[in-house]
């Protein structure tokens, strides 16, 4: 609410401010993942924002950890920026260690305890970790800020997720359906999917639009996408 | 007859029967229902024959879109419109409630009302309740002294402009006004400046959104555009979503048939209307 308008006056000298660092802040976005049989999609809007707000129109959540694993992480940006970071130099130090690429399967328990060595100031993000696993198999980590992950086949995540995880729950899970055939689905009905419940959620989620960065991780390599969102 | 729950007749104002429960469930840790707050970016202009008020068409329940295409442009009188930001409720009846005693004022004195008879009732009901109606308004009509535009705050307070914004819109709005509002606009030059202030709104605040609307209003004559501009279109679908018949499953079916009693055929004039008066 608008404060009182004064013309004039003394300010109240009596009233000190209370001291209110808060050491967090939500910059919004959604993250969305799916794990098929041999490819996982992974992908995030672009709009970075503060209250109400837009920081940027421009800056994917999706962090490239390996040439198989892609990291998704929405929340508390500088947060993001500080796991992130710190996950990729273990990731890096794991390599010199042991002289192979971390797998995504390590790459998912490593994040894990990361995120729980901070139990009592944690980082506050959202993680989703997609990939393919060490038999070529599409893979899906969903985490809490504080360690918790569970494996899943679609995950969706960040300020749009309990719009989002519904759709996915529905379409490609296929819940809440009677006589249902074909539970199975391919990388461009999942990629298509995954367009069209952002599309969804950029309709009323503030957080969530501007352009969504797509990344379809197979046994060949990682291709990009992009796709427009509204801007309002 | 009325009952207890529904007594015949209420006092007149608001109901504070609730304050003092709610207070103490508040102090037990009670978290009370949110209003509908429209998150909203709202201009007004004078131009040469006029003014123009414009809005966008998003509102806001936190960070959710509750509706995406509802009105903020209220009707006050045939000549003054007002657009309304802040919490929907009180913008609503606000501007309800003082459009009828504009009404009552007009059919009183026989004349069109003034824009300044608008401001000073919305003000004077606003200062009241000291702040506690959060409506933030803009006031815009064409009476006996000329085109007038008057922004209204929660509290109270206002002023009487050329050109005015409000809602959390309003820096982005205001960046589009003070650079190219000038006086002595024609309709048209008017019309794009309202348009891309709203826009500017619409795409550098979250908490507004999807179409422009605007309402022009001139000596005599009003236009209510809505939507002026569809300034977001909708994402289109890759695939299609049709459920296939028999998605949905039948649990147990059961048919109760219907039973003729008895039969009668009744055969009505019709009715003409009376013209005479």
């Amino acid at each position: 609410m608008a404060m009182p308008r004064s013309y004039g006056g003394l300010s109240d000298y009596r009233t000190v401010p209370a001291p209110s660092f808060s050491p967090y802040s939500e910059n919004g976005g959604s993250v969305v993942a799916v794990a098929g049989d041999d490819f996982a999609i992974i992908a995030s809007d672009t709009r970075l924002s503060t209250g109400f707000q837009i920081y940027t129109r421009n800056q994917s959540k999706l962090f490239k950890l390996s040439d198989k694993t892609i990291l998704g992480s929405t929340g508390c940006w500088c947060d993001v920026l500080s796991l992130t970071r710190l996950v990729q130099t273990r990731i890096k130090m794991y390599q010199y260690d042991h002289n192979k690429v971390m797998s995504t399967p390590a790459v998912a328990q490593m994040l894990s305890v990361l995120l729980y060595y901070k139990r009592f100031f944690p980082y506050y993000v959202a993680n989703i970790l997609a990939g393919i696993d060490d038999n070529g198999k599409g893979v899906v980590y969903s985490y809490d800020p504080i360690g918790h992950h569970e494996s899943s086949k679609f995950r969706a995540g960040g300020t749009a997720g309990a719009l989002l995880q519904p759709l996915l729950d529905n379409q490609l899970g296929m819940l809440n359906q009677e006589n249902v055939q074909d539970k199975t689905y391919t990388l461009e009905k999942a990629h298509a999917i995954v367009k069209d419940v952002f599309i969804s959620a950029a309709e009323r989620d503030i957080f969530t639009g501007d352009r969504i960065s797509i990344n379809i991780i197979t046994k060949d390599g990682i291709r990009e996408d992009s796709f427009e969102l509204r801007k309002d | 007859m009325a009952g207890v729950l529904a007594t015949e007749r209420t006092l007149p104002g608001f109901s504070f029967e609730n304050c003092k429960r709610n207070s103490t469930l508040l102090q037990q840790g009670f978290k009370p229902p949110t209003a509908q707050k429209t998150g909203t970016t709202i201009v007004g202009i004078v131009y040469r024959d006029g003014v123009i008020l414009g809005a966008d068409t998003r509102a806001t329940e936190g960070s959710t879109v509750a509706d995406k295409n509802c009105s903020k442009i209220h009707f006050l009188a045939d000549n003054i419109y007002c657009c309304g930001a802040g919490t929907a409720a009180d913008t609503e009846m606000t501007t309800m409630t003082i459009m009828s005693q504009l009404e009552l004022h007009r059919l009183n004195t026989g004349r069109p009302v003034r824009v300044s008879t608008a401001k000073q009732l919305l003000k004077q009901l606003l200062f009241r309740y000291q702040g506690h109606i959060g409506a933030a308004l803009v006031v815009g009509g064409v009476d006996v002294t000329g085109p007038l535009l008057y922004s209204i705050h929660p509290h109270g307070s206002s002023e009487c402009l050329p050109f005015t914004t409000m809602g959390s819109g309003s820096l982005a709005a205001m960046t589009v006004l003070e650079s190219s509002w000038k006086p002595d606009l024609t309709e048209e030059e008017g019309k794009v400046i309202v348009r891309n202030a709203i826009a500017a709104g619409i795409f550098n605040d979250l908490g507004s959104g999807s179409n422009v609307d605007v309402c022009i209003i001139r000596k005599g004559s009003v236009d209510y555009i809505r939507p002026f501009d569809i300034a977001n279109l909708k994402g289109q679908k890759q695939n299609n979503y049709r459920f296939r018949r028999g998605t949905t499953g039948v649990l147990s079916t059961r048919i109760i048939p219907l039973v003729t009693e008895s039969e009668e055929i009744k055969k009505t004039e019709v009715e003409s209307m009376d013209t005479s008066a």
